[in-house]
């Protein structure tokens, strides 16, 4: 089967209104600030009511088609824990699921910065530098939201972090 | 050409910068899913771009507007260019006189539409040239390219892109400089412009005369290119297929065709002639693989089972492999539904109740078809609520007749609700009839665009409001109410019992903003209120 290993894959997951697209707005955009090929792909017609969404952002040196080959996710971003059963086959042998179950206690207390807090976790493990990130949230959020969404791409940045010191997974290994 | 952009854009996004660079004098369309962000982008970007009430009247706008030489946008979904294919026949006929750009945003595999119908069909029924896009930085080129084709020929292009090309986004590199918009001015030219028969039939032969010039352009056209791989297995592409091609076979020779008709049929015979096997991989119809074969050109094609819903990489990978075993089911998602605070969900609890016939419409609302709520029968395009529900009235029997509710919503109503209420007046069933506008202030299935009723234009700007209760009256109807059914439940149940019981035609607007839009239509109420108090204010 050919993969193209130079291309990251990475698929947002969860349900209408929890930021899917806007977390994924932002990693593509970081991707590209970061000097990568980036596409990005989603089906966005029904979003807002409710139902489930995902969207797949993937980048590298060249990225073809903008769609996740099923099973090939390096990465599975899923911000809806009852989400995570349904959309674990996405994920390639080996990916590594970023769920909320990562946070634990510090999830943040705001449900709307959940997106950001499991995208710092993310980034973590993303060849992106920090000033990327930065410059992608100023771009794709409204100012008044800036310190709430640092803060939680911050807790989820270190949560991430201290668990890969502390031996264990930055996200939980799958396969 | 400017220095490299590199921006990430949506294909939606490209075409409306392509537009604004094209000099486009004005873009117009009705909202849908996936075409909705072309107009958005354009007027958000300086453009001027307006919202039409519905795709037909869009395309008319249009055409006026390359009559008098300037440059004009179209766009729409799948099923819109159904709503304008009217005039888009005979256009193709007259020929314009600067440059028109229909954008058909398809929705293979139907993931916010009715049906999957493949517009390529469009352009060989109509006669108008068609380009397929398959990245940003293709929507944006090939735009470009379709303003200049329009304006060479003088004939309407279509720019057919699908729900990948629009929503996805890729790198934007390279933008061309801003050209100037075409002066204009109206030359007189009636043999040309007048459609009647005695004009029409040389102005098909024009029409069949510059599509045998197109073909020749498309023959030597770089929109049409070969990657050169191995003699093996030749692919011959179109869109974002192109892109799933070179992911699954990335060895493979390809015809990545931009133009998809005329269809450089030389070229596809030299293609096919320098590889052992060709394949032909298309979403949708075998569109591409019939006309192919139908010019004695040998290629495979695809097995039936792909016709349903988009490609992928995964499928182009088991079309070339030849497999058609059964494939995995897709995984399951939690389903769209109505908002928790939805004002439709009261109006729908008493549909059920009283066990309606609901004959339904396209539009929100329509969720209101599934679980828990299942209060709504029938539902297949805009505006087809009033003559379906009406058509069940004239024959089933009078206790069935008289449960029969017409269900629309206020931007479908303006779409193409009002004819059907013409007919409701002038052919009533003998147990009358009523229909249900839910009316919540705006175009909410597709976010929350404006339309004609609520008196604000595409960026929000006041302008004059359509006002629905005096419209169903002008028309003929006696019984106009409006009420908040979310408000008063009782009310609104007793009224539409009421209304069942008699013989007569009504109309009820169940009128409260959608949840979602609600904040932003204050705002906007507020600042139409202050810009009159500015106005009024003395010098």
């Amino acid at each position: 089967m050919s993969r193209s290993s130079d291309v990251t894959n990475v698929i947002v997951c969860g349900l209408g209104g929890q930021g899917v697209i806007k977390a994924s707005d932002m990693l593509a955009d970081a991707a590209c600030r970061a000097g990568f090929d980036v596409k990005k792909a989603e089906i966005h017609g029904m979003s807002q009511r409710g139902g489930s969404v995902s969207s797949d952002v993937r980048f590298g040196k060249q990225v073809l088609s903008p769609m996740v080959p099923m099973g090939e996710a390096d990465y599975l971003v899923v911000v809806a824990p009852d989400e995570v059963a349904n959309v674990l086959p996405l994920l390639r042998e080996g990916g590594v699921l970023i769920d909320p179950a990562l946070l634990g206690e510090s999830a943040p207390a705001s449900v709307k910065s959940l997106n950001m807090a499991l995208l710092g976790a993310l980034s973590w493990r993303l060849p992106i530098e920090r000033r990327h990130w930065q410059e992608a949230m100023k771009a794709n959020l409204d100012a008044k939201w800036h310190k709430a969404n640092a803060e939680a791409f911050e807790t989820g940045f270190r949560l991430a972090r201290l668990r890969a010191d502390a031996g264990g997974q930055a996200g939980r290994k799958i396969g | 050409m400017s220095p490299p952009t590199r921006t990430l854009v949506s294909g939606d996004e490209a075409v409306a910068m392509a537009a604004l660079d094209a000099g486009v004098a004005l873009g117009t369309g009705y909202p849908g899913t996936p075409s909705t962000e072309i107009l958005e982008t354009m007027d958000a970007q300086g453009g001027k771009a307006q919202w039409a009430p519905n795709e037909k009247v869009a395309l008319e706008v249009a055409v006026g507007v390359a009559f008098a030489g300037a440059r004009a946008l179209v766009t729409m979904k799948h099923v819109g260019v159904n709503v304008a294919a009217d005039i888009l026949f005979t256009v193709a006929y007259s020929g314009i006189d600067g440059a028109l750009v229909l954008v058909s945003a398809d929705d293979p595999g139907m993931s916010s539409s009715q049906n999957e119908q493949d517009n390529r069909r469009y352009a060989v029924a109509a006669g108008v040239p068609m380009l397929e896009p398959a990245d940003s930085q293709e929507a944006y080129d090939l735009t470009l390219a379709a303003f200049e084709l329009s304006q060479k020929w003088r004939i309407p292009v279509m720019l057919r892109m699908t729900t990948r090309v629009c929503h996805s986004k890729s790198i934007l590199r390279h933008r061309q400089p801003k050209q100037k918009s075409p002066p204009t001015h109206f030359e007189r030219n009636i043999p040309w412009r007048v459609m009647i028969p005695a004009h029409a039939r040389p102005a098909h032969r024009r029409l069949r005369q510059k599509l045998a010039e197109i073909e020749r352009w498309s023959e030597e056209c770089p929109l049409n290119r070969v990657i050169e791989g191995e003699r093996g297995l030749g692919i011959i592409t179109s869109g974002v297929t192109f892109l799933h091609c070179r992911e699954a076979s990335p060895m493979a020779s390809v015809l990545k065709l931009g133009v998809t008709y005329p269809l450089p049929i030389k070229l596809i015979r030299q293609f096919t002639a320098g590889v052992d096997r060709c394949l032909v991989i298309e979403e949708g119809d075998p569109y591409l693989a019939d006309a192919i074969r139908a010019a004695g050109v040998r290629v495979e094609s695809k097995a039936e089972m792909y016709r349903f819903g988009e490609l992928n990489v995964t499928r182009v990978r088991r079309i070339v492999a030849g497999d058609s075993s059964p494939e995995a089911a897709p995984l399951k998602g939690k389903p769209p539904e109505l908002c928790a605070a939805c004002p439709y969900r009261q109006p729908f609890g008493v549909l059920r109740k009283l066990n309606c016939i609901v004959a339904g419409d396209i539009g929100c609302y329509t969720l209101g078809a599934l679980p828990p709520l299942d209060a709504m029968d029938t539902q297949l395009c805009m505006g087809a609520s009033l003559g379906v529900g009406l058509g069940l009235r004239h024959v089933l029997g009078e206790a069935e007749a008289r449960r029969v509710v017409s269900v629309i919503g206020d931007s479908t109503f303006m779409h193409s609700g009002i004819t059907g209420l013409v007919e409701m007046v002038y052919n009533p069933p003998a147990t009358g009839h009523v229909l249900l506008i839910l009316d919540n202030g705006t175009t909410a299935m597709t976010g929350q665009q404006e339309h004609p009723a609520t008196g604000r234009k595409l960026g929000h700007e006041p302008t004059n409001r359509v006002k629905i209760e005096d419209v169903c009256k002008a028309v003929g109807v006696h019984r106009v109410d409006v009420i908040d059914a979310s408000a008063d439940p009782a009310g609104f149940e007793k009224l539409l019992k009421h209304r069942l019981s008699s013989n007569e035609l009504s109309v009820i607007i169940a009128r409260r903003p959608c949840i979602l839009a609600a904040g932003k239509i204050r705002k906007y109420e507020q600042e139409a209120q202050a810009c009159q108090e500015c106005a009024h204010e003395p010098e």
